[in-house]
């Protein structure tokens, strides 16, 4: 449901104002907040996801300012399923294009597929690369290299997929 | 050809990067050109990309700290007060004021090396070869210098700890920044008189890489690329951080958002930077320089999420920390500005020639340590 | 004057020629030129410059201050450090490390280690010129290399290590007078 303004300007007062709605109001709550004159939150600061494994969700986050009435920070929250044919969120670089990179970045490292953007693909990772590691239940491919003090379960991977560790950290060891 | 005598043209892919000697890093441009003019441009990242986000979600709170130096590797002290500044804000830490006038000084100084490299590297991508970064240099020695003596390392200080910094300025500290803020204005002078009248460089830069207002706003460019575009948009005057509303400075605002006026925006602000280190070595106070309350090892912050940036030399760095309550954090993110900065890359360098292009990447100032965290 | 084309660069190459010619005079050699001939001229580096950790010990090896406490391992971000306690015929821990390694290839200097450790006994040393000829195990420093006296910490850092000297408490470590054996 879009907020009211003065819904919007009580939780400016507040020392951590965040909004969250769901996934088929986004776009009208951001082109609200970007075109009521009021409230004119005209720079979109920062786009992150959060992986709440335990709540079985994806948040993704858009901190907004505004330049022309220099108030903010306002935090627009919205969850999408974790699966990855389910986690699709609606872009909001038609509304903010610094939007953009971002969420790029954020469907590299989460899976999180944004509708609507102009050229979603990896950012950061090579075009090749499978899986998105920054989620919770990510595992590193066992393809580590040898590490010259490895100790714990680095120590006991290496001996496992049969790494060389060389005599004097074994006798350094015992 | 064709009876009618045009001749068929083809547009020819370029990669510029990833190693290139005018690039701040290892970045990568694939430009399609139409004879020697850029029809499109895609900025490629990724080079240095070292999972910074995940490592910090395997260590304590401040275990990430000498991490963030490396982040923006030439301005450390600041990416650590803006990590300091977003724990501070989550867990409600009440800094002394001595160690905020000691943040101050250590960013203001932070911000006059930054700039005045930025500066040289600029001239060295115009085709002045060396010269210029040297002269920026050697004041820049300087300053790294006195960073050596106070925290210990010239570039990764891993100075800010959570409630004040990490040791204290004595007197000698203060004397030697003192001596480099002096002769500050007169290295200033010189470097203007040096490059600013030459036509060589007024012909490259100007009206080259123009950056409309409103595009500028909208995709989120941040600092004094923003600033060049005729955004008066300050985080020291907006946020009010730190002890920022004590200092008369100025902000300098650019009109036309071409590579000369981000450029001149630079000169302009180490001037500010100038005036606000004077005011801040001559009043600053005795006390504490860290909150006694703040605990070294298992130091918990409350259960929450919370956004703390602070004006870095590149623009707006930020940092989303999200919190448990454990000794970890759940998620950490950094917002770069030098990331966000480089959206409009394609916008500004389409129809300009490529080397018009290695330009206007300089006058973006990145630093790959940043984009690619 | 009034302004001709070129004259910017005039302008500039007169502040050129000024470095320049004023470089092979002292005054300016002072100001202008800031290289140092390295190896033969060393700069004085500051107290607290900090490269490497190193182990303290008081007097003789044997009195290293370290008590295997692993509080350093622990907090050390890049996980650099392995100390393994030293335990006597009947199993009790002595507090001393058998074996405390630094990995030198993965260390980032940055002192948290000296920062935390509750006996004083690792702090941070100056010393930079450490290449070796292997990329591993020549890394890998091991106790007797770090071991070093305190009359080294008060030659490079006098004013920390008198401070540290009159503040710390001695650690007491049990004397059960079975010496076992040590690599």
């Amino acid at each position: 449901m879009i907020p009211t303004v003065e819904q919007v300007r009580e939780m400016l007062a507040t020392k951590a104002a965040s909004l969250t709605v769901e996934r088929e109001q986004l776009l009208a709550v951001a082109n609200f907040l970007k075109t009521e004159p009021q409230l004119q939150f005209d720079f979109c600061s920062c786009v992150t996801a959060v992986d709440y494994i335990k709540q079985d969700c994806i948040e993704v986050v858009y901190h907004l300012y505004s330049v022309a009435l220099k108030h903010g920070p306002l935090a627009l929250k919205v969850r999408a399923p974790r699966a990855l044919e389910q986690c699709r969120v609606p872009s909001l670089t038609p509304v903010w294009r610094g939007c953009e990179f971002q969420e790029r970045e954020a469907f590299d490292l989460f899976g999180v597929k944004f509708d609507g953007h102009p050229d979603l693909r990896r950012i950061l990772m090579w075009d090749e690369f499978v899986d998105h590691p920054m989620r919770k239940d990510y595992v590193p491919p066992m393809d580590y290299e040898w590490e010259p003090t490895p100790h714990g379960e680095t120590l006991a991977r290496a001996k496992a997929q049969g790494g060389v560790v060389p005599a004097s950290v074994l006798e350094a060891k015992k | 050809m064709s009876a009618t005598g045009i001749i068929e043209t083809q547009t020819l892919e370029v990669s510029l990067g990833p190693q290139h000697p005018s690039t701040h890093g290892v970045f990568r441009m694939d430009v399609v050109l139409d004879g020697e003019r850029v029809v499109k441009l895609k900025p490629v990242m990724g080079y240095l990309h070292r999972n910074h986000e995940q490592l910090a979600e395997k260590m304590a709170w401040l275990g990430s700290m000498p991490y963030t130096d490396r982040l923006d590797y030439f301005c450390s002290m600041t990416n650590n007060w803006a990590y300091a500044l977003a724990v501070e804000k989550l867990a409600g830490i009440k800094v002394p004021e001595r160690a905020e006038y000691i943040r101050v000084i250590m960013a203001e100084l932070t911000r006059l090396l930054n700039h005045s490299c930025a500066v040289g590297f600029l001239f060295s991508d115009c085709g002045a070869w060396f010269t210029p970064i040297l002269y920026a240099l050697r004041e820049r020695e300087r300053i790294l210098d006195f960073f050596e003596t106070v925290s210990g390392a010239r570039m990764m200080c891993n100075y800010m700890r959570f409630g004040g910094v990490r040791v204290d300025l004595n007197d000698e500290s203060l004397t030697m920044a003192r001596d480099l803020v002096v002769r500050w204005p007169a290295f200033l002078d010189e470097f203007e008189k040096l490059l600013l009248a030459n036509e060589v460089f007024l012909a490259r830069t100007q009206r080259v890489g123009i950056l409309p207002r409103e595009l500028a706003i909208n995709a989120s460019i941040s600092g004094p690329m923003a600033r060049a575009s005729g955004v008066e948009y300050d985080i020291r005057k907006v946020d009010k951080y730190g002890v920022y509303d004590r200092f008369d400075f100025r902000v300098p605002v650019g009109e036309k958002g071409d590579t000369f006026d981000r450029f001149m925006i630079r000169i302009l602000e180490m001037r500010e930077s100038v005036k606000i280190l004077e005011q801040a070595l001559r009043n600053i106070p005795a006390g504490p320089f860290i909150a006694p309350e703040v605990k070294l090892r298992n130091f918990r912050v409350p259960a929450g999420d919370g956004y703390g940036r602070i004006e870095a030399p590149k623009g707006e760095l930020g940092f989303y920390l999200v919190s448990e309550g454990g000794a970890k954090p759940y998620r950490y993110h950094v917002r770069p500005p030098s990331f966000i900065n480089l959206t409009v890359l394609e916008d500004m360098c389409l129809g300009h020639k490529v080397a018009d292009a290695v330009i206007i990447l300089g006058s973006v100032d990145i630093v790959l340590g940043e984009v690619d965290r | 004057m009034s302004r001709f084309l070129g004259k910017g660069l005039i302008d500039g190459l007169i502040v050129t020629t000024k470095n320049f010619v004023g470089s092979y005079f002292d005054g300016g050699r002072k100001d202008r030129m800031f290289t140092y001939q390295y190896p033969e001229e060393r700069m004085k580096l500051p107290e607290n410059s900090r490269s490497f950790p190193f182990l303290v010990y008081d007097g003789a090896p044997e009195n290293m201050r370290c008590t295997a406490c692993k509080i350093c391992e622990m907090e050390c971000p890049a996980q650099c450090i392995y100390i393994v306690m030293e335990r006597d015929a009947n199993g009790k821990p002595r507090q001393r490390p058998k074996v405390f390694d630094i990995d030198t290839s993965v260390c980032m200097q940055c002192g948290i280690c000296a920062e935390v450790c509750p006996f004083d006994s690792i702090k941070m040393d100056c010393d930079f010129e450490r290449s070796k000829h292997g990329r591993f195990e020549d890394l890998l420093a091991h106790l007797p290399e770090l071991l070093k006296s305190n009359e080294y910490y008060h030659q490079i850092k006098p004013a920390e290590a008198t401070r540290v000297d009159a503040t710390r408490r001695p650690t007491k470590k049990p004397t059960d007078g079975t010496a076992t054996e040590r690599k």
